[in-house]
């Protein structure tokens, strides 16, 4: 496991790398530039910003949660028990990150809204209707954002060295114990990243919420909607919410990193 | 490792091709908006979709080479765009409000003409299982009620019926077009939606619609220009002369916009 750095790195790849980087920064410029300063605090007090950003941070978190108690399992099961038609389980755990959000929102739609063929049965015997729901907030950006973790778990736990679960079992581990002390301990970076990635695509996610969910401020309109929403009407609002977006995600991303992986 | 190539000299030259062929297709896309014979580009109102695509065929056929492109959104997101300098010949907005702002930038070449009207009407799902029957029923806390958001032609529009029947609306959902409405109606999700008359007619049976009276509706009006601050498309005045002309106004009267 020793890391060779090369001591002169291939100065292309420095140039392509900073095209690379360039090409994430502009953008941000371009949102900077169209900022109203002076507006700005007021475009952040109001209700409809503070709705959203409540809604979006709950929404987010919860979806991550649910995500990590289910995503981490299916890693589990693809990475570690055999099983007939594994690839194509894989493939359709890992769909919402190619399906168009929208598509996955119209699904939901189809699967458990009220005249739905799960969510039909659910309403004629409970009454819950998902759709235009906050659960239905939650539920939309669950699908999308889930895979996430899915997908980095799984790899970690395919990298991982099967001997230290072996020396657990033959010092006497049962299967549990050995999950909980030595394999998630050793994939926790992993599931960290997955998790961090899950919660940002989760905060960002817009598609599949508005159509699943709906719009409405309080109820299920999370800060994507708003900005988009804003944007039809107010630009000095839209850039205030993205400008919003932008701070909490690289905040919650760079304090993630510098305390789970450390400064490099 | 092993598949990396061991001469250097061969490293270095793929590299310089990568970029070469990155610069290349950036380039390509960047010249093909200049290009000669260009074809035209029309932005047109969400509520105009259906209407524009076909309007935009019928162009297309009377001579050979015409090329229409559609580029349909929000009206006041049209409008942006062409205020930040998208490459439009020719504008079709669903309120006065969003063309107003392409006038006052300078992008208009040409006159406002009106060349269309559209009403407000219920949409419910087939059968109106609900038995959604006017706009007072928008206050019913046991359905699921949609319309378009304000910040749109047909949300504001939607607002302006609902203040005239003296109904405060609990809305489920502000969707961000009609179309997104038309949707979960006809799927049975939402109960009842306030969209245009066109809307209705354009869906073609997948929803119902129930009229507004005159006195609780409200009347949207579809405004055209042709649009370039320096020099405009060749085709882009025959493009609006057919959207007023008697074929462009048939097209227009089957999707049940009224003409003026």
């Amino acid at each position: 496991m020793t890391r060779r750095v090369p001591t002169k790195p291939p100065i292309a790849l420095v140039a392509l790398a900073i095209v690379g980087v360039l090409f994430f920064l502009i953008p941000i410029v371009g949102l900077l530039v169209q900022t109203e300063w002076s507006e700005l605090p007021t475009h952040l007090s109001s209700d409809i910003v503070l709705d959203a950003l409540r809604l979006s941070l709950i929404a987010s978190v919860l979806a991550t949660v649910l995500a990590a108690v289910v995503g981490i399992p299916i890693a589990y099961v693809l990475a570690r028990v055999p099983f007939r038609g594994k690839s194509l389980v894989r493939a359709l755990v890992l769909l919402p990150i190619v399906l168009p959000p929208v598509v996955g929102g119209a699904a939901l739609l189809f699967a458990l809204g009220r005249r739905g063929v799960v969510g039909e049965p659910l309403y004629d015997a409970t009454g819950i209707v998902l759709p235009f729901s906050m659960a239905g907030v939650v539920i939309a950006v669950t699908f999308v954002a889930m895979p996430f973790i899915v997908l980095t778990v799984e790899a970690a736990l395919r990298n991982l060295d099967v001997r230290y679960e072996g020396a657990a079992a033959s010092l006497g581990a049962g299967s549990w114990t050995s999950l909980r002390r030595v394999t998630l301990p050793l994939i926790a970076p992993a599931i960290v990243s997955g998790l961090a990635l899950t919660w940002a695509r989760a905060f960002g996610e817009f598609g599949a919420t508005i159509t699943f969910a709906g719009n409405i401020q309080g109820r299920t309109q999370t800060m994507p909607l708003a900005v988009f929403v804003a944007l039809e009407s107010d630009r000095g609002a839209a850039t205030a919410i993205s400008l919003v977006m932008v701070v909490v995600a690289v905040l919650v991303l760079v304090l993630l990193r510098d305390r789970w992986w450390g400064k490099r | 490792m092993s598949r990396r190539d061991p001469n250097p000299q061969h490293r270095r030259v793929s590299i310089r091709l990568g970029v070469l062929a990155l610069c290349l297709g950036l380039a390509a896309s960047a010249c093909s908006a200049s290009d000669e014979g260009a074809p035209l580009v029309v932005s047109a109102a969400s509520s105009l979709a259906g209407a524009f695509e076909e309007l935009a065929r019928s162009f297309e056929s009377t001579s050979p080479g015409i090329e229409v492109q559609l580029n349909v959104a929000g009206s006041t997101r049209l409008a942006e765009q062409i205020v930040e300098g998208a490459p439009v010949d020719v504008f079709a907005s669903a309120n006065i409000a969003a063309i107003d702002r392409v006038v006052d930038s300078g992008d208009a070449a040409t006159q406002v003409v009106v060349f269309a009207h559209n009403t407000m009407a219920i949409g419910v799902p087939p059968g109106n299982p609900a038995n959604v029957a006017s706009l007072t029923d928008f206050d019913r806390h046991a359905l699921i009620l949609g319309a378009c958001a304000s910040a749109v032609p047909c949300g504001s529009y939607s607002d302006a019926a609902f203040s005239k029947a003296g109904v405060t609306p609990v809305l489920d959902t502000r969707e961000p077009d009609a179309g997104a409405l038309v949707l979960k109606l006809g799927l049975g999700e939402v109960d009842a939606g306030v969209i245009y008359v066109s809307d209705v007619v354009g869906a073609a049976g997948a929803i119902d619609g129930i009229d507004i009276p005159p006195s609780e509706n409200v009347r949207a009006t579809y405004p055209i220009a042709v649009i370039g601050d320096s020099g405009t498309h060749p085709l882009a005045d025959a493009f609006v002369a057919f959207v007023l002309s008697d074929d462009g106004r048939a097209v227009l009267a089957s999707y049940g916009f009224d003409l003026p």
